[in-house]
């Protein structure tokens, strides 16, 4: 497969704080990569980098074959999306769409008919005319896509483009940025904060922290096989239920519990006897009439429910700690009431404390 | 239970027909004539009568013939209206030798504005520009040196400026003036500029980069148009300061064939010959004061603006 963009070695440093370290990511061409990761964590720096918009301390980065460590933003091949929109307010939408290829001395017929293919892409002709003083959040969201779509680049850049919009526009521009990556089939590489936003539009999502990737896989391989504490914590909502106990190379005890890792697929070969910390999404949690026939199966106390329609979130108490189950909207559960659950390991995640790292 | 409840009320709300309501409802009423507001208006009535006052005795006078003034009363409304006064001023005041008026100190003052006006704010408005958008390793230091250049007493450096001018040759000239202009007008309106400029989001100027703008592309294609109001201020800011100047005209212009109109309404006004025309006397201050007068009409709106914005977010 070609790499659409590599990153090398990437360091950068402002001072003597170290933003990236020795950071390598491949992106496959046609592929829309996703990074995540909460604020500070270097995923906009990062992008800052991949579009020559930041100057790197150290390593390379390399777009469709070509080193453009050194090369200007406009000689990169990418369009960028910003979270603020960042339209040229004196300009009409025709005028932001045209700067750039006024900039790079196209002729005009050219300019005309890609603005036009672009306008055609979006759905934004009637808007051409005005300036973006005079549009929605949204229309300014497809206007600044428009942008970097007019470039005819390889690969799109998106610096939390919906984080401005609300939750229901969100949610329709999600949709609509997905379905014109699979109808453009560019590359894409998109910096968010919002985990649903990164599982339902990623090929394959890169979980950052700290300037260095936690995890690089695909939603399926993120939500299911998280490798460390870090992800298997991040991802989820409501995130992942978290037991301390001791692992002796079959089962899983803490207490009073006793948990045998049945069906279980360890990352290596079967580890040795250690600490271990086991996870269990919430929504992984067998309860009702099904709890019977689980794996395993504990009884837990209901101490609080938050029933939200759709599904009903019940804070009980397993073996002394709180522990979260997601159970159906329709289900009919009570504070102090006793709730029998199962649990299959096939579905949990096993970590070694000390290294945080999957088992 | 509770379901019982808001269905009840809701029932009712449909069925009923609007309900008169007892006791204080919509919006409060207001007194125009309360006790509060006599005394704000009449305080404010007071303090501008009092501010207003002397242009007031300027404008009267200046519309006066000499006897009249003689005779008195200040305060009176002119008895015959005589424009005699402002032509006098303009046209045919004694300066030493000159008698030709305040005409041509008005037309080297325009000589020193405009020159001035043009190369200081360009240069202040691309400096700060470059200083808040294009920061280069030691910016942050160049700044505060230009900063400090606008605490520096002017008294300080007038003597230097004289020495400096007269070996470059341009001492007396209004050349010379205005570079005087520029070189002092610089660090305040850079301020002003730099922190205008702070305030645009840093995310257009990255976008105009990736669409492949370069300094002075970005310069007069974005970032000019958008700042409008800041141009205004520092164009209110230089046209008052630089009209108004008298220290620099009388210092570092040698003739009086150059002088700029301020030193010039200073020697018709302090001549000693003859009697004290109080009238042609004051007909030329106030056309002295016309220039920024105009300007403030005029840009007024966009000044205030300007200041609030910068006050805002810079």
């Amino acid at each position: 497969m070609i790499n659409s963009v590599e990153i090398k070695n990437l360091d950068l440093e402002f001072g003597a704080v170290k933003v990236l370290q020795d950071l390598n990511l491949d992106i496959h061409k046609g592929e829309f990569l996703v990074l995540l990761g909460s604020s500070g964590c270097g995923k906009s720096t990062l992008l800052n980098c991949i579009a020559g918009l930041l100057d790197v301390s150290d390593g390379q980065i390399w777009i469709e074959g070509k080193n453009v460590t050194w090369e200007a933003p406009s000689d990169r091949g990418i369009g960028m999306v910003f979270q603020s929109y960042a339209l040229y307010p004196q300009m009409t939408v025709k005028g932001n769409l045209s700067f750039g290829l006024k900039n790079a001395k196209m002729p005009k017929a050219e300019i005309e008919k890609r603005v036009q293919r672009a306008a055609d892409v979006l759905q934004i002709h009637p808007l051409l005319d005005r300036k973006p003083g005079a549009l929605s959040g949204g229309q300014r969201q497809r206007v600044a896509i428009g942008r970097a779509l007019v470039r005819d680049v390889d690969v799109f850049l998106f610096d939390e483009p919906l984080s401005n919009l609300d939750a229901k526009l969100r949610a329709d521009l999600r949709v609509e940025l997905k379905r014109l990556h699979q109808q453009l089939e560019n590359t894409m590489i998109y910096v968010t904060h919002d985990q649903i936003e990164a599982m339902t539009l990623a090929d394959r999502i890169a979980i950052m922290k700290g300037g260095s990737i936690m995890q690089l896989g695909s939603p399926d391989e993120i939500y299911n096989r998280p490798q460390n504490l870090y992800v298997a914590d991040f991802i989820g909502s409501p995130s992942m239920n978290f037991i301390e106990g001791d692992f002796d190379g079959a089962s899983f005890k803490s207490g009073d519990m006793n948990m045998e890792m049945v069906g279980y697929s360890y990352a290596g070969s079967t580890p040795d006897a250690c600490k271990a910390t086991i996870g269990i999404r919430p929504e992984h949690v067998i309860t009702g009439e099904l709890a019977a026939g689980a794996p395993q199966k504990f009884t837990t106390m209901v101490d609080l429910v938050e029933p939200m329609g759709s599904d009903t979130l019940v804070y009980a108490t397993l073996d002394g700690k709180m522990f979260r189950i997601r159970m159906d909207g329709q289900a009919k559960v009570a504070p102090g009431q006793s709730l029998p659950i199962g649990i299959d390991p096939s579905r949990a995640s096993l970590f070694d404390t000390k290294t945080e790292r999957r088992l | 239970m509770a379901d019982v409840g808001i269905l009840a009320t809701t029932k009712a709300a449909e069925q009923v027909a609007p309900r008169a309501l007892a006791g204080p409802s919509g919006p409060r009423p207001k007194r125009r004539f309360s006790r509060g507001n006599i005394i704000v208006y009449g305080t404010l009535f007071i303090v501008a009568l009092y501010y207003a006052l002397p242009l007031y005795v300027m404008i009267v006078t200046s519309l006066k013939g000499m006897p009249e003034i003689q005779m008195g009363n200040i305060f009176a409304p002119p008895m015959e209206i005589t424009f005699e006064p402002w032509v006098k001023a303009w046209s045919e005041a004694c300066t030493g030798i000159n008698c030709d008026g305040l005409s041509r100190g008005f037309w080297n003052s325009v000589n020193i504005l405009i020159p001035s006006l043009i190369i200081s704010i360009a240069i202040a408005s691309i400096n700060g520009y470059a200083l808040s958008m294009w920061k280069f390793k030691g910016s942050e230091v160049f700044f505060s040196i230009l900063m400090i250049g606008a605490f520096i007493p002017y008294q300080v450096m007038l003597y230097p400026i004289v020495i400096m001018l007269r070996e470059v040759g341009l001492y007396g000239s209004l050349s010379g003036l205005v570079l005087v202009h520029v070189a002092f007008g610089m660090p305040i309106n850079t301020l002003l500029f730099r922190n205008y400029f702070a305030s645009i989001p840093e995310e257009l100027f990255k976008a105009a980069r990736v669409d492949g703008a370069g300094f002075w592309s970005i310069f007069f294609r974005i970032i000019m148009p958008m700042s409008l109001p800041i141009f205004v201020v520092a164009l209110i800011i230089q046209v008052t300061g630089i009209w108004n100047d008298f220290l620099f005209g009388v210092t570092y212009i040698s003739s009086p064939d150059r002088y700029p109109m301020t030193v010039q309404l200073n020697n018709i006004v302090n001549s000693v010959q003859g009697v004290k025309e109080y009238n042609v006397n004051m007909a030329a201050t106030l056309l002295t004061g016309l220039v920024p007068l105009v300007i403030y009409f005029v840009s007024g709106k966009l000044f205030v603006r300007g200041i609030a914005a910068g006050a805002v977010k810079g």
